[in-house]
């Protein structure tokens, strides 16, 4: 958010002067080209474990024959899930060969989805929403805490390996803003203390958790409710003398 | 996983309601459901329901502007430029997509029209780069024509002066190509080739929205045998020729419309020149050959033209060493040569790439003197029918044809290497017309896919006998119009002879059963751009050792398939070399003629179905090379036998007399002697009757083209069963 606000401003001052070659700004914070890596190449070594090979069979059987392609995206899931929350492209070309498809059908579905992750990454993926409701509320707040506590910058890995920090638009629970997503769980109106407490309880791998840390339900109101308060009423309430038995 | 979708939504398209009724003449006749009128522009049009409004518009001579849409290709309606106004919608229509419906009244000229094209233009220059001075499209890009037609002056995307625009990273996909992604539009054209025509699924879009580009993702060649087509489909600079880059602007160059010589189709093309040089081929559209694609073989292989040519006569000094001298004494040197050689000693070779014009003022030269030896290069079996009947060594189907066929028998050839546009027809008919393949022979990959039965030769015996149980015997015979195409490099083993007779046999017992009596099912593809001309005229196929081995005087007109070599040749024999490239054959030449290149001459080639076409002078041949016949009619005249034609018009009356379908430009005659061709292969079979006792056909390994990872078609022998008693 501030950072386009600061590249507005940049732009400004840069109408002004003289105008210079730039190199144009990177929209998105992943590569859409593969670079061979030690961690990620065609050679690494990608099987399915046999738990997953089970678990393929049955999302292959939901599809019909000659739509079996329908299943790249459970299979890529899996995939990601199986090797730790990325997805190398060794994973891409077995997919590839199980669905019998090009390997660039699977490549185009793989980039274009930003929840599969291309690059190595932490065993804590922390997704921090920044959207305008998260943003009111604090998450810039809740943002500098957690690169505080964890090291990482946006779009990287923290020293440690453990965490990987990504800055996210609206994961719809705006209700409970500010709030992360760690890996499957949402953490919700956060305070940066309580963010703070998050990532400490995952360095000792704790699990801390999930939900609103300000201790209400789900999304009911914070002061407490302020309708439908009583004790619901039983079956008949309300109907008119006539039509009672 | 392509084909199903795609043969579906064919059925519902109107394409396969528009097939040529040739090919629908058994099929269960439809009622041909009711035109509809439909009017562009107030001009009224009739067409089938399903036509869409572009193509409807075409009806009348209307042109929609488009990127992304492209008649051989599928629809993908992404580009927008197509927008047209359609009274009663509240929203302009993409023309390519929008099927044409009862009383539709199309505009499009209207404000509306105009407004969305404007609107659709900026959107894509937004982000396409000014750099038209430095790009190779300049002066043959859609988007620059169209922007100039239909595009506005200004832009109201000021803010790309602060952001900058979208740069792409160009991607490496190889030698012949050349990729600057930035100037990608993104119209997927490239895509839907190499994954529809071409059936190479290595191009596709990652990333989404404003990070989406078009490329491989991983870094990695386009290896396809068609990879030149893509630079003609994209309609920007995107994807370029490499070895044409910074060559040429399209205005500056003269076109010359000619034939390709490089594979045995003849696909036609237009060779662009300047300042008497080659700069690039591009295709040029013929629907029964080519359509618009040109093999990158044909394409590319210009270059070649002006690298080792030879430039002067030449003649061999006391050391052996060729001395460039005047045309007079390269003559002399020949002619005396000639004359002092008994006419049986005097053998003629015809190359790969001999025009027919030579190839008949060379026979008649040597007839002449009273020589017999006229020799091809690539041999044929001559038992039997041998090459008396053009229906033995044509394509007799048609290449077109093979589009109508439901089954096709591919017997020892690699199509994808030996004529990658064949292999791309029988793709599209394996994909839209539900045609399905079968291969003898090695296991390779066509790009679709096919049923392998194997790769003994015997397997055709079988065949042929009715004894086989395999399954492709049950769809041949049940096949309506079935195709057997037999690669004329297996017929260079001594078995050659038995595997045509064995093919010819069950061609014709197929071809007994048809309904359709039209329907020819016997095709040989040839190996090269002369062979049936070299046959029509009667020159023997494949030069024989005993032939060589007596030679006095050895005349190569451009043979450097290496069949002649100096040991093949006595001591003492004098080897003349007529070519264009000094290659194997100028290498061993005691006199060498320069001749000229396909593109610097006009002549006569034809075509493995027997089309015979013309090539055109486009550039002059360089140094002191010749055309072809014209050195051949000059030294007749020295050696004392002066050929009885003085003009390109005498010439081809000499051709017409040998052959009227030398001179039938552009067309194929049919071949309609297949009873007496019958007759012949009984007789024929007698003779193997005899003959298989000696060798045994049951385990004929076929001679292939096998295909080696760079794409170059390798001929291996395996384990050729040399009986010395057989042959």
């Amino acid at each position: 958010m501030l950072s386009s606000l600061r590249s507005g401003v940049q732009s400004l001052w840069r109408s002004s002067s003289r105008a210079l070659q730039t190199s144009s700004s990177l929209r998105h914070d992943s590569l859409f080209v593969h670079r061979d890596t030690p961690e990620d190449n065609s050679n690494t070594p990608f099987e399915f474990s046999p738990e997953n090979k089970q678990r393929i069979d049955a999302l292959l059987a939901i599809y019909p024959e000659g739509h079996k392609r329908g299943a790249m995206i459970p299979l890529l899931d899996l995939a990601q899930r199986q090797n730790g929350g990325w997805l190398p492209i060794a994973a891409m070309h077995k997919v590839a060969e199980i669905l019998n498809l090009p390997r660039m059908r699977v490549y185009e579905v793989a980039t274009f989805y930003t929840m599969f992750i291309r690059r190595p990454i932490g065993k804590y993926h922390v997704q921090i929403c920044t959207t305008t409701p998260c943003w009111l509320q604090g998450s810039d707040a809740v943002l500098q805490a957690i690169k505080d506590t964890t090291g990482c910058e946006v779009g990287g890995n923290s020293p440690c390996g453990k965490f990987s920090l990504s800055e996210v638009e609206c994961l719809g629970a705006c209700v409970n803003a500010p709030m992360m997503q760690i890996n499957d769980d949402y953490y919700e109106d956060l305070s940066v203390e309580d963010t703070k407490k998050i990532i400490e309880q995952l360095k000792r791998d704790e699990k801390p958790t999930p939900g609103p840390r300000s201790g209400r339900y789900a999304s009911e109101p914070l002061g407490g409710l302020t309708s439908l308060t009583e004790e619901p009423k039983g079956p008949g309430f309300g109907l008119q003398d006539a039509l009672k038995a | 996983m392509l084909r199903q979708p795609l043969s579906k939504a064919l059925a519902l398209s109107p394409c396969a309601r528009l097939a040529p009724v040739t090919g629908r003449r058994y099929a269960q006749v439809q009622a041909q459901p009711e035109k509809v009128e439909v009017f562009i522009d107030d001009k009224p049009v009739y067409v089938l329901p399903g036509t869409t409004v572009l193509q409807a518009a075409a009806l009348v001579g209307v042109e929609i502007p488009r990127f992304c849409y492209h008649e051989r290709l599928a629809v993908a309606g992404n580009c927008r430029m197509c927008l047209v106004e359609v009274e009663k919608s509240p929203k302009p229509v993409a023309a390519c997509a929008m099927p044409v419906m009862k009383g539709m009244r199309v505009k499009t000229t209207s404000d509306l029209t105009r407004k969305a094209r404007e609107g659709v233009m900026e959107f894509l220059l937004v982000n396409h780069p000014l750099d038209c001075p430095i790009c190779d499209q300049g002066g043959e890009c859609d988007l620059q024509d169209q922007s100039m037609a239909f595009g506005s002056d200004k832009s109201r995307f000021t803010d790309i002066h602060f952001s900058g625009k979208r740069a792409v990273e160009d991607k490496d996909v190889g030698p012949l190509i050349k990729t600057v992604m930035t100037r990608c539009i993104h119209c997927t054209r490239c895509i839907r080739f190499a994954s529809e025509v071409a059936g190479i699924d290595d191009l596709g879009t990652t990333g989404r929205g404003t990070d989406m580009q078009v490329g491989t993702y991983v870094e990695k060649m386009f290896l396809s045998e068609l990879s030149g087509n893509v630079i003609d489909l994209c309609p920007v600079g995107a994807l370029t020729s490499k070895p044409y880059s910074f060559a040429a602007r399209p205005w500056e160059t003269r076109r010359i419309d000619s034939i390709d010589v490089l594979d045995p189709l003849g696909s036609n093309i237009v060779v662009a020149t300047r300042t008497n040089e080659v700069l690039r081929i591009l295709p040029r559209t013929n629907e029964e050959i080519n359509e618009e694609w040109l093999a990158d073989k044909s394409r590319f292989a210009c270059d070649g033209l002006k690298r080792q040519r030879l430039v002067t006569p030449m003649v061999a000094d006391s050391r052996g060493n060729l001395t460039p001298v005047e045309w007079e004494d390269a003559i002399v040197a020949a002619a005396q040569a000639i004359r002092d050689c008994p006419p049986e000693k005097l053998v003629a070779v015809a190359g790969e790439m001999a025009d027919a014009e030579a190839l008949v003022s060379l026979k008649d030269l040597v007839n002449r003197l009273g020589g017999e030896h006229v020799y091809t290069e690539q041999s044929f079996p001559l038992a039997g029918a041998g090459t008396d009947l053009r229906s033995s060594y044509l394509f007799n189907t048609k290449i077109a044809n093979v589009e109508e066929s439901d089954f096709v028998l591919l017997i020892g050839t690699n199509v994808r290497f030996e004529a990658p546009l064949l292999n791309a027809r029988l793709r599209k008919a394996f994909i839209h017309k539900e045609t399905d393949v079968a291969l003898i022979g090695p296991n390779v990959d066509l790009t679709y896919e096919y049923m392998h039965v194997g790769d003994s030769a015997s397997i055709v015996k079988e065949l042929a006998s009715g004894t086989s149980n395999h399954e492709v015997l049950k769809r041949l015979q049940s096949a309506k119009r079935p195709v057997l195409i037999l690669g004329a490099d297996q017929l260079k083993t001594p078995e050659g002879a038995a595997l045509l007779a064995y093919t010819q046999e069950l061609a014709l017992k197929l071809q007994g059963k048809l309904e359709d009596k039209e329907w020819k099912v016997l095709n040989v593809l040839q190996r090269n751009a002369s062979q049936v001309a070299a046959l029509d005229m009667g020159y023997k196929p494949g030069v024989t050792a005993d032939a060589l081995k007596n030679a006095k005087v050895v005349y190569l007109l451009g043979a450097d398939g290496g069949q002649v070599t100096r040991e093949s040749l006595p001591k003492d024999c004098v080897v003349i070399y007529q070519g264009h490239h000094g290659d194997r054959g100028a290498s061993i030449a005691d006199v060498v003629f320069p001749g000229a290149a396909y593109t610097e001459k006009r002549a006569t080639f034809v075509n493995a179905e027997g089309r015979p076409q013309q090539t055109l002078v486009a550039v002059t041949p360089p140094g002191k090379a010749r055309e072809d016949w014209k050195i051949i009619r000059a030294l007749s005249e020295v050696v004392g036998a002066g050929l009885p034609y003085d003009t390109m018009d005498e010439v081809r009356e000499r051709l017409a007399d040998v052959s009227p379908t030398l001179v039938c430009y552009g067309e194929v005659q049919d071949n309609n002697y297949f009873a007496q061709a019958q007759a012949l292969t009984q007789a024929l079979h007698c003779y193997f009757a005899i003959k298989r006792r000696l060798i045994s056909p049951e385990c004929i390994p076929l001679l292939y083209g096998a295909l080696s990872d760079e794409g170059h078609p390798v001929v291996v022998l395996r384990a050729a069963l040399s009986d010395p008693v057989s042959m």
